[in-house]
């Protein structure tokens, strides 16, 4: 019984492990993008357990939030707005497959070989080390002549995971964490850059012929969606 | 963390910020001013570079300085990077501007990428722990990616970028595994403390595989082969001055990150990555200057030739001592400006459809443009590696630190194909002195001019004098070397 009970997490994490892979191979093997976009849902909810069994509640819930809930409701609104119906009959498939799956095998065999009996840095045995951080304190040291003198020290306090994780975003990966805002600053940008209609500077907004196609375009639309 | 770290951050933050205002202009009617933003582009690089000069009283008498929890340094190997950085930017604005006013495309989103990715530069420059290292690199990645593909209504260009962002990602998805590997063996992304780690640490097959994976990504980063395949259809494809670009500012940029990551953090396996290090670095050279015999597009042969000198430059990260460090800093460089000077000739002869991608547009070039024809000589004498031009000072300074490290067959590789490359240099040559012709006709504007001059200026200066900047290299580089040595 003690044997089955330990063995638990290992079962779990092989079946919620081989679920997210399978899927994950589903969302590029699928037709229908509506399906794709379902197997990618159940992709980041198997990922989402995985972080919990790991012990990032957090990241786990924000998986499931942000990824499982926002995102993938952005996704299947777009999938349903551009409203593909006539998939074409055959597959598309590149001529050199076979070589990119003999390439994939021999990674995925390169990294079982390599990655497996490799030396890493010592485990944390201490869970608590998990949600704690080093925090600058100062406090007041009264000298032998009277006078007191202000010292500093680092000390560990165990906080909740959350703040663990916030405390290591804003501090520890303050740098990096603020070129990431720039980093999908640019990819907006660059996103609304090709996917507006490039006009010329002057006749955006006086062109006739603009407005009437566009008009018509909207209607197309607009009975697309009603249909 | 206090103000005074956040002063060192100032160019940073400078380039960033310039970078929004520069998206919010044309919506607050600077739209049909584009001709603007190109001074607007050129002020806001002037002011980096006062910033980056200016960290560099902050940090005087000090070797290094890492803030931010040791994410981020300024030191005179980071301020050197980017001085060049922000020229080779201004350089390309300089390039664009009749590219720009040709097409009727935004000029000031345009500019604001080339910011971004100016920024992304600088954090590369700076980054002393592998995760701001790779932040800096996809947000120069991304912002090269939207300018490739900025003239959406040509299909070269959109196939460009398309093949550079599929290839990109994938590379990028090698570089963070590697990183990803390298932080599970010595628990920390710092560079300091991984050598630190490496130091007492025998072979170790995962650190291996994870230090391979990181040297793949940067060598699709630098175009060495076997990673090149998209560099030559990018360089055809991209808007003429973005490869210019790719193929100066973002490659000098991969070489700083490749330089501080190996000589920082690796040299205690070094006997283990340098065989495969030259292994690539000699098939760079080899293919990349055999492909380039055989083009007639000078563009796609520009691609293949940056390909091969990838291979020359990864020869002082091979040879890890001192003059390899300072040849990577004075070839970059010299490098840079040789080809910027080749490109501005090349956009030249760009009007009308394809006119200065063949060979056959520069017939009778010394009649039509005698100073173009006269500079173009000298860029290519450099790129040859030809005294006394700047290009030999670099090449004698990675060739002679080859041959200390005891790679002597992979020096005589690299003499023999900077040979092989001599041949369709000279082509050019031949195509602009001695063959009659009408070739393409010439609208050389004064910032083509000026960019010619200046870069004609640097590469006889470097080549005629080179004591000051190979002091100045000295300067920048010896606190990175210093480490070596203690080993």
């Amino acid at each position: 019984m003690d044997a089955l009970t330990a063995s638990i997490p290992l079962l779990v994490f092989v079946v919620v492990g081989t679920i997210a892979v399978a899927s994950s191979i589903l969302v590029v093997a699928m037709r229908n993008p509506v399906n794709s976009a379902l197997f990618l849902l159940l992709t980041f909810l198997c990922v989402a357990v995985l972080f919990v069994m790991e012990g990032a509640e957090f990241v786990g819930a924000v998986q499931v939030l942000v990824y499982a809930g926002g995102i993938m409701v952005l996704f299947l609104f777009v999938v349903m707005l551009i409203n593909v119906r006539a998939l074409p009959d055959d597959r598309i498939l590149s001529p050199y497959w076979t070589g990119g799956a003999v390439v994939g095998a021999a990674v995925f065999v390169l990294l079982v070989a390599l990655v497996r009996p490799g030396v890493y840095h010592e485990q944390n045995d201490n869970p608590l080390a998990l949600r704690s951080t080093t925090v600058n304190a100062r406090h007041r040291v009264v000298q032998p002549d009277g006078t007191t003198v202000r010292k500093r020290y680092t000390r560990q306090q165990v906080v909740g995971n959350s703040e663990a994780i916030g405390m290591a975003l804003y501090r520890d990966y303050l740098v990096p964490f603020e070129v990431a805002s720039l980093f999908l600053l640019v990819a907006m940008v660059g996103a609304i850059l090709i996917g507006k209609r490039e006009l010329g500077i002057d006749d955006e907004d006086v062109d006739p012929q603009y407005i009437v196609d566009r008009v018509a375009e909207e209607k197309e639309m607009k009975e697309a969606m009603s249909a | 963390m206090t103000w005074a770290d956040t002063l060192l951050l100032l160019p940073e933050l400078i380039a960033a910020t310039g970078a929004s205002i520069l998206l919010i202009v044309p919506v607050l009617g600077g739209r049909a001013r584009g001709h603007m933003a190109k001074w607007a582009m050129l002020a806001l690089m002037a002011v980096t570079a006062l910033a980056v000069i200016g960290s560099t009283y902050a940090v005087a008498g000090v070797q290094q300085t890492p803030t931010f929890r040791a994410m981020f340094a300024v030191d005179a190997f980071s301020v050197f990077f980017k001085l060049l950085f922000v020229v080779v930017i201004a350089l390309v604005t300089l390039l664009s501007e009749d590219f720009l006013s040709e097409e009727r495309y935004s000029t000031w989103e345009y500019y604001s990428l080339l910011a971004f990715a100016l920024c992304g530069m600088m954090f590369m420059a700076s980054g002393v722990s592998l995760i701001t290292i790779y932040i800096g690199l996809e947000l120069l990645a991304l912002s090269s990616y939207i300018l490739a593909g900025y003239y959406k209504n040509h299909e070269e260009s959109t196939e460009a970028a398309m093949k550079y962002f599929i290839l990109g990602t994938v590379s990028s998805a090698i570089l963070l595994y590697g990183i990803s590997l390298i932080y599970g063996v010595c628990g920390s992304m710092r560079l300091s403390t991984i050598a630190a780690a490496l130091s007492t640490m025998l072979s170790n097959d995962a650190l291996m595989f994870g230090i391979m994976l990181l040297a793949a990504g940067l060598c699709f980063k630098i175009a060495a082969v076997p990673f090149h395949v998209w560099t030559p259809d990018v360089y055809v494809g991209a808007p003429t001055p973005i490869s210019a670009f790719l193929s100066t500012g973002s490659k000098a940029a991969a070489f700083a990150v490749f330089a501080r990551v190996f000589y920082v953090a690796f040299p205690a396996f070094h006997l283990d990555w340098s065989n495969v290090l030259a292994a690539i670095a000699a098939l760079s050279m080899i293919v990349g200057n055999l492909a380039a015999i055989t083009q007639t597009n000078v563009k796609r042969m520009l691609a293949y030739s940056s390909i091969s000198h990838a291979g020359y430059s990864l020869l002082g990260i091979i040879a890890m001592n001192e003059m390899g460090l300072r040849g990577i800093l004075i070839y970059t460089m010299v490098y840079v400006f040789a080809n910027l000077g080749i490109w501005a000739t090349i956009l030249m002869l760009r009007r009308h459809a394809y006119a200065g991608e063949s060979v056959e547009d520069f017939r009778g070039l010394h009649k039509r443009a005698p100073f173009a024809a006269f500079s173009m000589v000298v860029f290519l004498l450099s790129l040859g590696g030809i005294p006394p031009t700047a290009g030999f000072i670099g090449k004698y300074f990675l060739f002679a630190a080859a041959v200390q490290a005891g790679f002597g067959w992979l020096a005589i590789v690299a003499v023999v194909m900077s040979a092989v490359s001599m041949f369709y240099y000279l082509r050019l040559v031949v195509a602009m002195y001695l063959e009659e012709g009408s070739g393409a006709e010439t609208i050389y504007s004064p910032s083509l001019r000026f960019v010619t001059a200046l870069s004609l200026t640097v590469t006889l200066v470097v080549g005629f004098i080179p004591e000051l900047p190979i002091r100045q290299v000295i300067e920048s580089s010896s606190h990175l070397v210093g480490r070596v040595v203690q080993r």
